[in-house]
């Protein structure tokens, strides 16, 4: 036995480790594979011994195979055998190897679950780390469920170490198991604070990666990170910061402008180039999103531009590249700023790095203007000359017709240039884009019919030289040009000099060697030219004998076509030979053809717009999806073999079919067979309609009259044998621009005769009043009449982050505060957010409670603290969503009762951080203007409480329109959107009927006021600190002048103190941290600390400001009384019944009561007066009684029992601190003594 | 968000991989020579910032690389990072490599491609996780200091493989990566 352990420890010597195993392969360079192969021979061996060593050792040279590519997902199970391992040596050879190799489908995951658990709670803080390391790499939604409590745990851990890693990794806990966000939320907000730099740093990266994906449910953080902002020193942070902010500035542009000032700052005072540069990009997204609403940014605008232009000239390629990027962005919304730049863009082009000549050809993109167009594209054609590798020659073309056709052609003047440049265009030698300068020469002749008669000559020249083109590389993209040559010249063949000429040229015997579909155009289009040609020569006796030359020549071409392997060319053109043949006879008899002839190809084509099809709208009681016969089982390939079988019949006997049918049909039998065609399509909904203004009589050629002249100008030679010279056009451009100035300067006197060519023009004059050379008319694009307009942004359904889109100012359900208990694999159902929550709210919620109250009041403190704010906001929306939702609840229900009832003035802190908007002057329309905002901001900010993910355009459509639709509620009728939310309200309090709507209530009191200004105030318990108030005091302006350096002071007692900062006396006053500019009010707060809170109290305070005037500044002040009443130390709370049962029952607190008479407004009122005023909330109603709950800041509970009969309320009360109560009693009787 | 992490040499050999999103080992040998051929043929003197290949990425992703003598450090990013950021965090993890195998070489990497993991598990997490590289320094020592006291790796085993590298016909030569110490002087504020 011994010797057998020795004998084990001596072979473990002479194992491979690691390095030999590198070492080996390095010597073995001839035969590597073959080496390798062996190792994992030995490998395998060793993974079978019991060592835990050899096996650590062993899986540690797997991971190293791992990288050169091999797969060693087989040995997944003893991977996961030295991950358990009580070694960190080990663990941390075990865990590398799972983390390069694991994944989700990796079956022995499932067996890591319990072993990872262990880890993850280890007193080691290394096997911790290691853990989580390794899960970042394969968390699966399985171990993400089942670990998400430990990981949350772990992100309050005593170790910053171990904190930071677990709240990076909650990231992909998330997008694994979406259903732990809202839970774990409250506590990564935490970690925002967290006074480890790391943690902090990690929490920002997640948060920032979760709001990029989703911003507008992280709106509600801005101030936090607006604080973070301007308090961080940490470059990495910061970066994070400013790069969100940059996502949320499009959703709120409010929050825009309260950023250009700080972010200037930084750009002027940092140094570090990444946070420079990042703040230039989030200045950029603020310009962007206020670029409607705020004419006075240019300064921002300059500086930006300025910077960019700095990191663009600087030597350091990086800082180039970058500059130029971010350039790119305010391009979109400020072209002119960047257009002067324009000569460092340029420059840019010579770079030798690719990278930056593809940002400086991005730049271009926007900077052209009708004056420049010419220019740039000069220069572009001069870089593709230049241009080595075909990649950036490609690039290069395809901006350069980008640049040319962008937004319908609006940029250019003179399509004969352009027709001229994509003809030059085609002589790129082995370019892939020949179908993109195809296609936009079609577009050109078609679209603009003046440029047809140019465009025609250009491709009759090309189709003659089309050997030059072809060369020996028939393959090469660039011979798609001749499709659409072809194309263009027998359309518009009334516009060719020569037809004949170039009938001839089309059907020469090299066509053959084209690609299929290219020669099918030329097949059908030599045709067209054909009817042409003997339209040209009948009338005149004589030519007769020139055109049966002519149908001579394609009898005598077409064969080859009709031999053609390829069935189009060989259907068309053995059609078309035989129409000849037929012609031909014709023409022996001395019949006229020619006008028949002509009648086959009669008609205008009209360019159909790319989504045409798709907006066809589907007629009612169409069902697409439909089966029209339920398909029989089994039945799909007999299906096919038919159809196969019918297509090689066909194919065989396609050509002897046709001939006889296409030749018996006489003119008359077709035209009558289009006048039914017409009549059909005209009943067809399906059939895409010509618009009337192009549906013109056949027969009629084209309506040429109306086209307006181009007058071409004859100095350009037209048929230069070789190909035409864009240059040449741009010279022309000048003097025509030169001329067209003086013309203009004399046409203010004579306008009217001097209307030369200006019919038609599609646009209003341009920015540099340049009148195009052609007074294009550029057709556009047909679309069903009734079509849907709809943009398709089509989201990738797909995105994981979808699933992350989840309301997170709601207030945690009670059953939420845990993340789902864990069942067995098999029951998981993965369900949606919505579902979860509602399903888990009715059913399982109050029984929950009493089980676990002890928890959950721990657990409350804690979240409350983070939530008071939201939960505040989120009032709003549940409001919104109470009004869209009808008010079924027709029995008491207790989720509904908790959630906290009133609303506060506070509810929107977003809004207050953000509007500089003025107060009203009557307390009670201060409420109105922090209440009305959520109507519309939280809406905005955080979407419509949880957000079904696939949630169609067509609702966020609505969800804009509500708003707007509030908005303007907001400011016509002020009072009767308020009552519209107390209903709301009222239900949300669990009311059972219909009950009158409620006054508009405010908790901001008048502070003080005199000439100068206005102080209002509210009180509120601060959640976070049992011995701490918040005072917030909203600052109005009232008079003409600025005030500035308001300086806030009370005299402390010896039960509270205003909390100055460290180091200042206890009689020094606090700086109000902002100016007010007149008519402009703000908010600040205040932080108290009080000892008792049993009794009330006031404190006396002083307010100093200077009011400054243009020419003098007074210095004033102004006394106030704060009033700190002992409902200001209450603090809404929810309660479950049998919570709020049992500490009844507990026979702790002490009662007292109190009766209020005369008092006649609807029990509902008074509740919501209570809840409002007092921070009760509702517990329990039940006809015209009902229960109430409130918990004061230092955790006294505070029960009413309130009842009303006949005018008359009777309030029980009991508290745990009987003084307190009897002071809240007194202070609930003022209040309705007072209305 | 980082999607990979890629460190080869001047031949394209890597040197370690990290991807923290799962790609089949046949792709990711693919990716390392698609990203290989991007960056290899790029000068020393132009920008250090890719549009992503086709295999890992798409439009919001980028190559972010570094190059040191003979190796090629690639960060496969997002657009939530920082591009100067990335750059820099680069650096300090090759200064990181660098103290903790005093003067690193390519040699360092090739034969102790598992400490090189070691060490850049606490810098990055599929985000970035620690930026102060004394933080970092100091976390890995503790690290090594715990696995020297579990002694598991024993003295003896070392001196076997002394031995075992006397039978080796060649012994591979230092390759010096040089001066690692290349400050962008535009990033030093960090």
């Amino acid at each position: 036995m011994a010797l057998k352990i020795v004998k084990g420890s001596i072979d473990r010597m002479f194992d491979k480790n690691l390095q030999d195993l590198v070492r080996g392969i390095r010597n073995h360079k001839e035969d590597e594979a073959k080496y390798i192969s062996t190792c994992i021979d030995e490998i395998k061996q060793e993974l079978k011994q019991d060592n835990i060593a050899v096996k650590s050792n062993a899986v540690c040279k797997l991971t190293y195979l791992q990288m050169l590519g091999y797969d060693v997902s087989w040995a997944a199970f003893n991977i996961v055998e030295v991950m358990s391992s009580s070694k960190f040596t080990y663990k941390r050879i075990g865990y590398l190897a799972a983390s390069q190799c694991f994944h989700e489908s990796t079956d022995v995951i499932m067996l890591t679950t319990n072993q990872i658990r262990k880890d993850l709670s280890s007193p080691n803080q290394y096997d911790t780390g290691v853990a989580l390391t390794g899960l970042s790499c394969f968390v699966t939604p399985d171990l993400a469920r089942d670990l998400a409590n430990d990981i949350m745990t772990l992100m309050s851990h005593t170790k910053p170490y171990i904190r930071k890693k677990a709240v990076l990794i909650m990231y992909k806990v998330f997008l694994k198991y979406p259903e732990s966000l809202r839970p774990a939320f409250p506590r990564m907000k935490e970690k925002l604070e967290d006074p480890d730099p790391g943690v902090q740093s990690a929490a920002v990266n997640v948060i920032c990666e979760l709001a990029r994906r989703n911003p507008k449910n992280y709106l509600s953080l801005a101030p936090l990170f607006f604080k973070l902002m301007t308090s961080s020193t940490n470059n990495w942070v910061l970066i994070k910061i400013i790069k969100l902010f940059g996502a949320l500035t499009p959703l709120e542009p409010r929050l825009g402008k309260k950023l250009i000032e700080p972010l200037t700052n930084l750009i002027h005072s940092t140094s570090a180039m990444s946070l420079l540069y990042e703040c230039v990009n989030t200045v950029i997204a603020v310009l962007i999103s206020l670029s409607s609403g705020m004419p006075n940014h240019s300064a921002s605008i300059q500086l930006c531009v300025q910077k960019l232009r700095i990191l663009i000239e600087d030597s350091d390629q990086n800082l180039k590249y970058l500059g130029l990027l971010a350039m790119s962005k305010i391009l979109k919304t400020h072209p002119k700023s960047v257009q002067s730049h324009k000569d460092l863009i340029l420059q840019c082009l010579d770079d030798k790095d690719e990278s930056i000549r593809l940002r400086a050809l991005d730049l271009l993109y926007g900077m052209v203007s009708k004056k420049n167009l010419m220019e740039i594209v000069k220069k572009l054609m001069l870089h593709v000359d230049k241009a080595e590798g075909t990649t950036y020659r490609d690039e290069l073309l395809t901006k350069i017709i980008d640049i040319c056709s962008q937004s319908n052609y609006q940029y250019i003047t003179n399509f004969e240039w352009y027709i001229s440049i994509l003809v030059e265009l085609t002589r790129l030698e082995g370019t892939r884009h020949g179908h993109l300068i195809a296609s936009q020469m079609l577009d050109v002749a078609i679209r603009v019919k003046a440029i047809r008669a140019f465009a025609v000559a250009q491709m009759a020249t090309l189709l003659d030289n089309a050997h030059l083109l072809t060369g020996n590389t028939q393959h090469s993209g660039i011979c798609e040009v001749l499709y659409a040559a072809a194309w263009i010249c027998g359309e518009f063949s009334e516009h060719l000099e020569d037809p004949m000429a170039t009938l001839e040229a089309m059907l020469r015997p090299k066509v053959a060697t084209l690609p299929g579909h290219i020669q099918a155009v030329y097949v059908q289009n030599a045709a067209k030219l054909f009817s042409t040609v003997l339209c040209g020569l009948e009338g005149a006796p004589a030519d007769s004998k020139v055109a049966q030359e002519t149908s001579q020549l394609l009898i005598d071409r077409l064969p080859v076509f009709v031999q053609s392997d390829n069935l189009e060319v060989q259907e068309r053109a053995s059609c078309i030979l035989q129409l000849v043949k037929y012609i031909q006879k014709l023409q022996q008899k001395d019949v006229e053809v020619a006008e028949e002839v002509t009648a086959l190809f009669a008609g205008e084509l009209n360019p159909v717009a790319p989504k045409a099809q798709k907006k066809v709208p589907v007629p009612e009681g169409l069902d697409l999806d439909a089966w029209i016969n339920e398909p029989l089982s089994g039945s799909e390939s007999e299906d096919e073999g038919r159809k196969t079988k019918g297509k090689a019949v066909f194919a065989k006997e396609d050509s002897r079919h046709t001939k006889p049918r296409y030749t018996e049909v006489d003119e008359k039998e077709l035209a009558k067979r289009r006048e039914v065609r017409k009549a059909e399509q005209a009943n067809n909904p399906f059939y895409i309609k010509a618009s009337p203004s192009s549906q013109k009589v056949y027969q009629e050629a084209v309506g040429v009259e109306h086209i307006p002249v181009v007058q071409i100008d004859l100095s350009v030679p037209l048929k230069v044998p070789g190909m035409p010279m864009s240059d040449q056009y741009v010279k022309l451009e000048e003097e025509r621009r030169e001329k067209n100035k003086a013309v203009r300067k004399k046409d203010k006197k004579k306008r009217r005769e001097k209307g030369r060519q200006r019919r038609g023009d599609s646009g209003p004059e341009s920015e540099e009043d340049i009148t195009p050379a052609h007074m294009v008319d550029i057709v556009t694009e047909e679309m069903p009449e009734n079509a849907l307009p709809s943009d398709d942004d089509d989201k990738d359904p797909n995105d994981p982050h979808k699933a992350l889109n989840i309301d997170l100012d709601k207030p945690l359900a009670d059953s939420e505060k845990k993340l789902p208990v864990r069942t067995h694999r098999p029951d998981e159902v993965l369900k949606s957010p919505i579902e979860d929550e509602e399903g888990l709210e009715v059913t399982s919620e109050p029984k929950k409670k009493s089980g676990k109250e002890k928890k959950d009041k721990e657990r409350k403190k804690g979240k409350e603290k983070k939530n008071k704010r939201k939960r505040k906001q989120e009032e709003g929306e549940d409001l919104m969503e109470a009004g869209s939702e009808e008010p079924v609840q027709s029995k008491v229900t207790n989720d509904v009762a908790a959630q906290p009832p009133a609303s506060t003035p506070e509810a929107s802190d977003l809004d207050f951080w953000l509007s500089n908007a003025p107060v009203p002057s009557d307390p009670q329309e201060a409420a109105a203007v922090p209440d009305a905002p959520p109507a519309s901001t939280p809406e905005a900010a955080s979407g419509v409480a949880v957000v079904v993910p696939d949630s169609e355009p067509e609702e966020t459509k609505s969800s804009k329109h509500k708003k707007k639709k509030e908005k303007d509620k907001k400011k016509k009728h002020h009072h009767h959107h308020h009552s519209d939310r107390a209903r709301e309200e009222s239900v949300q309090n669990g009311t059972v009927e219909d009950e009158e709507p409620l006054p508009p209530m405010s908790n901001y009191a008048l502070l003080a006021e005199n000439s100068y200004i206005k102080m209002v105030c509210d009180i509120q318990g601060n959640l976070h600190d049992g011995s701490q108030v918040v005072v917030s005091v909203i600052f109005e302006n009232k008079c003409d002048s600025f005030i500035k350096s308001m300086e806030f002071n009370v005299m402390d007692s010896l039960n509270s103190k205003l909390q100055r900062p460290e180091g200042a006396g206890p009689h020094d006053s606090l700086t109000v941290p902002f100016h007010l500019p007149p008519g402009i009010s703000n908010e600040a707060r205040f932080i108290f600390s009080v000892q008792s809170i049993v009794m009330p109290q006031k404190l006396k305070g002083t307010l100093t400001f200077i009011v400054k005037t243009e020419d003098s500044s007074t210095h004033e002040k102004l006394d106030f009384k704060l009033h700190f009443t002992c409902t200001s130390y209450l603090i809404t709370t929810p309660c479950y019944s049998d919570a709020y049962a049992k500490l009844l029952e507990s026979g702790d607190l002490k009662g007292s009561s109190l009766k209020l008479e005369g008092i006649n407004q609807p029990f509902h009122h008074l509740l919501a007066r209570i809840c409002f005023h007092h921070h009760f909330s509702v517990v329990e109603r039940i006809d015209s009684c009902a229960s109430m709950y409130s918990r004061s800041i230092q955790g006294h509970h505070v029960c009413l029992l309130v009842k009303t009969a006949d005018q008359t309320v009777s309030i029980d009360a009991k508290c745990d601190e009987p003084g307190l109560l009897r002071n809240v009693l007194d202070e609930i009787k003022l209040t309705f003594s007072q209305c | 968000m980082i999607k990979a992490i890629l460190i080869f040499n001047n031949h394209g050999k890597p040197r370690l991989i990290r991807f923290y999103e799962y790609f089949a080992e046949d792709v990711q040998q693919q990716i390392i020579r698609e990203t290989f051929h991007l960056v290899s043929k790029r000068d020393d003197n132009v920008c250090n910032f890719l549009e992503g290949g086709s295999l890992i990425g798409g439009s919001d992703y980028k190559l972010i690389y570094r190059h040191y003598a003979t190796l090629y450090f690639v960060f496969c990013v997002d657009s939530s990072e920082s591009e100067l950021g990335i750059l820099d965090l680069i650096q300090v993890f090759v200064e990181t490599l660098d103290k903790c195998f005093e003067n690193v070489c390519e040699l360092d990497l090739i034969f102790h491609m598992d400490k090189v993991h070691f060490i850049l598990q606490e810098v990055v997490m599929g985000m970035v996780l620690e930026t102060n590289m004394n933080e970092i320094v100091g976390q890995v020592e503790l690290q090594n200091r715990m696995e020297k006291s579990e002694g598991l790796l024993c003295s003896a085993a070392r001196a076997v493989s002394a031995v075992k590298n006397i039978n080796l016909p060649e012994m591979p030569r230092n390759i010096n990566i040089g001066d690692i110490n290349i400050k962008v002087p535009s990033l030093s504020p960090f």
